[in-house]
This record gives C-alpha cells, structure tokens and sequence, in this order.
C-alpha cells in the first residue's frame, strides 16, 4: 500500500493546504477589487507556507524508509523533499480532501470553500496544537493564529454576499449547493488515521464536527442562507485518493515545471 | 468593472507601540470593517503596523493649495519663533 499512517497523515495535511493555497493564487491578478485580489492571495501564501512546513515534517519522517511501490513510480529517485512531495506525486497519491480541490467558480464559490474550509481548519489546528508530537503542535500553533484571520475573512464575505443583493444571495446558493456534499468527508477518520487517533497523535475529526456545524449555522444564518439538510448525501474519496475530475487538471498545471524539468531552480 | 465605486478610505498605520498613526495610503471598501481588513491586506503584510485607524476620504477637510502662499509663506521670515535665541552655559550639551 502506501506509506506508514503517519506519513499518511502529514501528507493529508499538507495536501489540504497546498492544493487550497494554489487554488487561491489562481485568482492573483484576477481578483474583483484590487484590495481582495491581495487578500486572497495573502491567504494563498499562508496556506502554502502551511503546506510546506507539513512537507517538510513529512520528508523527515519519509528519511530512511524505502518509498513505497504505489508512490515510487511518480517519484524521482533520491532524497525525498518538500519539493518531491508537493511536485512528484500524482492524483492518486494526493490525501487532500475533495473540498479544496473544487474550481474557483465565481467569487462566492471561492468565498464560501474558503469559510468552509477554514472553519474546518480553525477548530483542527485548534486540538492539534495540543498534540503529542512536538512538530505538529507548532505547526499547529503558528498556523491556527493564520486561520483565525482567514475565517474572520471569509464569515464576513459570506454575510456579505448572503445577505446582499439578490444576484449575491441567489449566487451563494448556488454555491452552498455545490460545495456541500464534499463537507462530509472533513469529519470521517480514513484508515491511516485510525491508529493514529487511538494512540493519541491525530485529531479525532469527528470530534470537531460539533463545533464547525455550530459556527457553519451561525454565519450562514446570518447570511440569509439556509442549512441543508441534514441528511444530504457526501461525497467521499479525496483522503483515500479517489479524486474528482478537477485534481488532475489543477496538478498538471501546478507541477509542470518540475515534470519537465526535474530539480529545476531559479 | 465595477458599476459603483465603493468609497474612498484613508489609511493610517502605528508601527509600533508608542508611535504615532502615520498616514499610510487609501483604499476602497464597502464599509469600515471592509476597510480594516482591506488595510490588514495590503499595507501591513510586511509587517508594517500593530494598530490600524480608517477614516472615509470624504470627512477629510484639507487646505486649499491655491492659498499656499498665503497660508504658509507668512512663517518664512518668522525666524525669532525658533527657539534659538537663548544663550545656553556650555555643560548643557544636549539640547
């Protein structure tokens, strides 16, 4: 199979946050307000830098295993690195969740993955802080104070666009419709996390579901938005590897450079 | 792009505790709490600031620059309003 859970793990992690971050930096220079187009791309920064510490962390923990079959062939051979992780892998290596993944669309499709991810993130960072594993409660740590202020953000622009004007409401519904059956999964242990959760080194992500359906509510309240329903049917597959259409297109783009040329610098 | 422009925002920033807010840049936002963040977004993100104010552009009343000449060239030749004109014993070396 793949890599140990752990490995798993902080691969999970830094994928949710790299393939967030460069789905952001795809609106740098096309942003609707010169002022939002530096928000996003802020908050497409800090994700990356996000992602790069968990690359990081998880190129130690690869230091000194043999790679597993299923990653190997899309690996190159040598030291693994950030760089290998986020650039050498393919669709079916990729642990990110399916959320984070999803095309920009319009600007609230792009506002609301954002508050739904975020206040996935904030309440996660928030008990990983306080992890065994000293690395990953300061990564926690350092990035939960980032969170904060990218939940405060996207609240903000869902009440604004929720609560607008008709064109806004009518928009933010659309995408509620479209983004919600990949929430499901946030909360649902995959097998590599199991263990993990039972020895006490991952965040059980059902016990956060609580809270973030609480701050979900409360928001989309105020934003004029109705909660679906609570039965809707998930869609599931992105923490195993099992990825919708969109994955495939955003890597071929992002990691085109380093394909063609190998360990290329500048 | 826009069909209405949102308004104008002034912006000023504290670097550091102690300072004074400095005026900064503008901006456009919505409303004040647009403002702030607009502000957090695009003049502190190298770490220029502990402390934002904003002030809507419109509310700013500024001298007419037609009358500089009038305004401020009257202090030209106003020397004797600079304090140094006192005879100071040699000791006192910092003033």
């Amino acid at each position: 199979m793949g890599y140990p859970a752990d490995i798993e793990y902080a691969l999970h992690l830094a994928d949710n946050a790299l393939i967030l971050g460069h789905r952001n930096s795809e609106w740098t220079g096309h942003g609707p307000i010169l002022e939002q187009d530096i928000a996003l791309s802020n908050i497409a920064l800090d994700l990356i830098g996000q992602a790069r510490f968990l690359y990081q962390y998880a190129a130690r923990l690869v230091a000194g295993q043999p790679i597993p079959a299923s990653i190997g062939g899309t690996i190159p051979t040598g030291e693994v690195t950030e760089d290998t992780l986020a650039y050498g892998r393919d669709a079916w290596d990729f642990r990110n969740c399916l959320l984070v993944e999803q095309d920009n669309g319009d600007w609230g499709k792009t506002i609301l993955r954002q508050f739904l991810f975020s206040a996935w993130q904030y309440y996660f960072y928030g008990k990983l802080r306080l992890n065994q594993d000293p690395d990953l409660a300061a990564i926690a740590e350092k990035s939960l104070k980032e969170v904060t202020y990218h939940l405060r953000w996207s609240s903000e622009w869902v009440i604004r666009l929720g609560d607008g004007t008709e064109e806004s409401h009518g928009r933010m519904e659309q995408a509620l419709d479209q983004l919600w059956k990949f929430t499901g999964e946030l909360f649902m242990p995959a097998a590599y996390e199991e263990p993990l959760i039972t020895g006490g080194v991952a965040v059980d992500p059902g016990s956060i579901r609580p809270s973030w359906m609480e701050k979900v509510a409360e928001v989309l309240g105020e934003a004029r938005l109705s909660l679906p329903a609570e039965n809707t049917w998930m869609q599931t597959g992105g923490k195993k590897g099992r990825h919708t259409e969109h994955l495939g297109y955003l890597l071929a783009e992002m990691q085109f450079l380093q394909r063609t040329y190998p360990g290329c610098e500048w | 792009m826009r069909e209405q422009q949102w308004p104008l925002w002034e912006v000023f920033i504290r670097s550091k505790q102690g300072l004074d807010h400095k005026h900064a840049g503008s901006l456009h936002a919505a409303d004040a709490a647009m403002a702030i963040e607009n502000a957090r977004d695009v003049y502190t993100r190298r770490m220029e600031g502990v402390s934002i104010w904003v002030v809507e552009s419109k509310y700013i009343h500024a001298s007419n620059p037609d009358e500089a000449s009038s305004l401020y060239d009257p202090a030209n030749d106003k020397v004797y309003r600079h304090p140094t004109f006192y005879d100071l014993p040699d000791e006192l070396k910092h003033m």
